[in-house]
């Protein structure tokens, strides 16, 4: 410990003399901080200044396992793996699970609706830096005995003695405070149902009563020179079926009739004579198209 | 409170942990290239056992033409999948889009890393456990790998650019929160009978009985999350052939396909080895086998066989339940995961810690404790057959069948019991005609009639010829 903070520069020179008593640096141990210092700074770096929201969660992300690793060899496993177990695996894949369902981007209005919010966060940051610089400057007023005391029973166990030891009133406080706030979330959230629940039973009886197609309507079709969407099926009749190509290219006007992929001539006349025989002729290019049932964009024009 | 050092120790009898100390740097470049290759050949063995396993239920015969047995299939299918075109989609996160198959496949590789696969064997000399490493959190490593892992499967549904893959990744997400807190907290129920969290300790400490039966619900919660950790059917939503076409993979194609497929083969060896290895004693012979020549079976190179028959016992499982069951609808899994795991995992994990505070913190030995307990269900039970019963009241069923019209609800519905069709109009006029026929005497078609259908107008006989087998 004491070697990486006189490496990285932050501890004055006491604190630094103080722990020096009680570790050493392997060069091993100095290659790895020295290698994985920068990619964590630059990674927090990518928080702030990371323009989608996605790449500021991964860089936490990355963060987070980096000092993952510094932990486990600052010899305190149980600490680096409940770090990644936790934060990485259960607290940031919520952000990400939030940020993927709502779909935050850069093009969204970044106006701040909470009053002050900046002054507040700037007092905070600098009270947190005061907090923090005080415990590393305090740090050498504690007599350390060495992580092979701390570590005689496995780490696990020691952490365990000192949580369930020696603080076992503060864990029980905040355990209060945690049941409380979860118990909060729910009572936030909750909502009485004030109407009938419609279940799949309902909806389904509900679309046999509005006689909807209950099947699936039919693929477009497939023909030796073109497989693609725009091109509607053949019925049993032979006669296209406007249903089989999507309604949003029918509205766009990007429906292609059948006899623009059939290059062989007879085909071609056989499929317009087809066509011709189909009730619902479409617009003004004949292109064989049924207008849909219901207005998808309100401009169009509905059968 | 000061608990004494021992209190975890003393609970389970803690086993001493694997020793590593003879390891040379060569040593550990064996096992960790041992592992890597292991897997990868596994992963090739698992795609054909699983096809052909699959066929078999299937009644058909499955690959059967590369090499004996269709063996070479699963070479030949990687080779095609190395070789083809790489394609990057346009409108995907490029740096995102490439780097999430590599955490896939990076994660799944590390888990292998602490799973013993047997005891110390003599490697060119030199003793050493037959595991790469081990440390006291072993198993919580094991998590963090796993849940890592996830976010290449997140990633690659974000960064494709695309709805479907977006769909499966933000499934995924909600997958992992709901259901690793369930597998999380049915090995906390091991780790509190064997007093620690290394995997050669937690195999250590199964000499005497193999954690899945005292532990039964833990190990059947940690089967049903381990199945839905790595995204098998019937848990297999974020892929969802069915639904979002193939899920996070949509828009992958060649080697980063690939290594999705790696990745999620070598995560089921990986699920697959840690319920061996927490719940099925690790590398220890299944029981007669044990007894034999005072304990043979357990040394040496002996262990890595049980090892692998367990292991792939798993792979069979995963197989066997890929072919029997359906996938689940989002709704229903959710709340399965959340309203029955959940709860019966907390449920669980509490009555086996006051099980062990009452052995560690009282002088009642284990066998009273358990008859107690037993005594304790069986008075429950019986106060439950003495509750009354609590009747839904059945729905009045007329005496008469009542007379459906199938068409009230503009669409033909069968009749429910109770309820007959009215007479068939049809049937009448046959009959009717029938009647007529036989009046008017024998004519040509009049005996074909006669011939065809019985007199109570049945009208299905006549194709009963189609019935006879030919030739």
């Amino acid at each position: 410990m004491s070697a990486l903070l006189s490496l990285g520069g932050v501890a004055a020179g006491p604190v630094g003399t103080a722990l020096a008593d009680t570790g050493r640096t392997s060069s091993a141990e100095a290659v790895l901080f020295w290698v994985i210092g920068p990619v964590m700074v630059l990674a927090a770096l990518g928080l702030l200044f990371a323009r989608r929201t996605v790449y500021a969660a991964m860089s936490v992300v990355v963060v987070m396992i980096c000092l993952a690793v510094l932990y486990v060899a600052q010899e305190a496993p149980f600490l680096g793996v409940v770090q990644v177990v936790v934060y990485t695996g259960a607290v940031m894949m919520l952000f990400l699970f939030v940020l993927m369902l709502v779909g935050v981007d850069p093009s969204d209005s970044l106006t701040e609706t909470i009053k002050g919010q900046r002054w507040i966060s700037a007092l905070l940051g600098i009270g947190l830096g005061v907090v923090l610089v005080s415990v590393v400057l305090n740090a050498g007023d504690f007599a350390s005995r060495g992580l092979e005391a701390a570590n005689t029973e496995t780490n696990p166990v020691g952490v365990a003695q000192v949580i369930f030891g020696d603080f076992v009133f503060d864990l029980q406080v905040v355990g209060i405070l945690l049941v409380t706030a979860a118990l909060g979330a729910l009572v936030l959230t909750h909502r009485e149902r004030i109407t009938r629940r419609i279940g799949q039973r309902e909806r389904s009886e509900a679309r046999i009563l509005a006689g909807e197609t209950l099947t699936p309507l039919p693929a477009p079709g497939v023909y030796a020179r073109s497989n693609a969407m725009d091109v509607p099926a053949l019925g049993p009749d032979g006669r296209p079926l406007d249903a089989s190509v999507s309604r949003v290219l029918r509205v766009r006007g990007q429906e292609r009739a059948v006899e623009e992929v059939h290059l062989d001539a007879t085909a071609a006349g056989a499929a317009r004579h087809l066509r011709d025989a189909d009730e619902g002729l479409g617009g003004p290019e004949g292109v064989g198209s049924t207008p849909p049932q219901r207005s998808i964009t309100g401009e169009e024009q509905v059968r | 409170m000061g608990m004494g050092p021992g209190v975890l120790a003393q609970v389970g009898g803690t086993a001493a942990a694997a020793d590593f100390s003879n390891d040379t740097w060569w040593i550990v470049a064996i096992k960790a290239v041992g592992i890597v290759v292991f897997l990868l050949t596994s992963v090739l063995f698992a795609i054909w056992f699983e096809r052909k396993v699959v066929a078999r239920m299937q009644i058909r015969p499955g690959p059967n033409v590369h090499g004996p047995f269709g063996l070479l299939q699963s070479l030949a299918d990687a080779m095609k999948l190395l070789v083809k075109e790489d394609m990057n989609v346009k409108a995907a996160d490029k740096v995102v889009y490439i780097v999430a198959p590599m955490i896939s496949v990076f994660a799944s590789l590390l888990i292998f890393a602490v799973i013993p696969l047997g005891p110390a064997v003599n490697i060119f000399g030199v003793v050493t456990p037959l595991q790469l490493t081990d440390f006291p959190v072993a198993v919580l490593y094991i998590l963090a790998a796993a849940s890592f892992g996830v976010y290449g499967i997140v990633l690659g549904g974000w960064s494709s650019g695309s709805t479907y893959p977006l769909l499966g990744g933000v499934r995924s997400t909600a997958q992992v929160i709901s259901y690793e807190l369930a597998m999380g907290l049915s090995l906390v129920s091991v780790f509190l009978l064997a007093g620690s969290m290394s995997t050669s300790q937690i195999v250590g400490s199964q000499q005497q009985i193999w954690w899945f039966i005292p532990l039964l619900p833990a190990f059947v919660i940690y089967f049903i999350s381990m199945v839905g950790e790595v995204n098998r059917l019937p848990f297999d939503l974020p892929e969802a052939e069915g639904e979002l076409v193939s899920g996070f993979m949509t828009e992958y194609s060649s080697m980063k396909f690939a290594w999705f497929f790696l990745a999620e083969y070598i995560n089921m060896l990986n699920v697959s080895a840690i319920a061996t290895t927490l719940f099925f004693g690790g590398w220890r012979a299944p029981w007669p086998l044990s007894a034999i020549n005072d304990g043979m079976f357990n040394e040496g190179w002996w262990p890595v066989l049980w090892f692998l028959a367990k292991l792939w016992f798993f792979m069979f499982l995963f197989v066997w339940i890929r072919g029997t069951l359906l996938r689940f609808r989002y709704d229903q899994f959710m709340a399965f995961g959340w309203k029955v795991l959940i709860p019966v995992a907390l449920a669980w994990i509490v009555a086996v810690a006051i099980i062990q505070g009452v052995r560690q913190f009282t002088d009642v030995d284990l066998r009273t404790l358990l008859i107690g307990l037993a005594v304790a269900a069986l008075v429950v039970v019986g106060i439950t057959f003495l509750l009354p019963e609590r009747r839904r009241p059945e729905p009045e069923r007329p005496d008469e069948p009542e007379v459906l019209d199938a068409f009230a609800a503009g669409y033909p519905v069968p009749p429910l019991p109770g309820q007959v069709l009215p007479p068939s109009p049809r049937r009448a006029r046959l009959a009717e005609q029938r009647a007529q026929d036989a009046g008017d005497g024998p004519t040509g078609t009049a005996t074909i009639t006669a011939a065809g259908p019985a007199p109570d107008g049945t009208t299905d006989d006549t194709d009963g010829e189609e019935e006879v087998p030919r030739g």
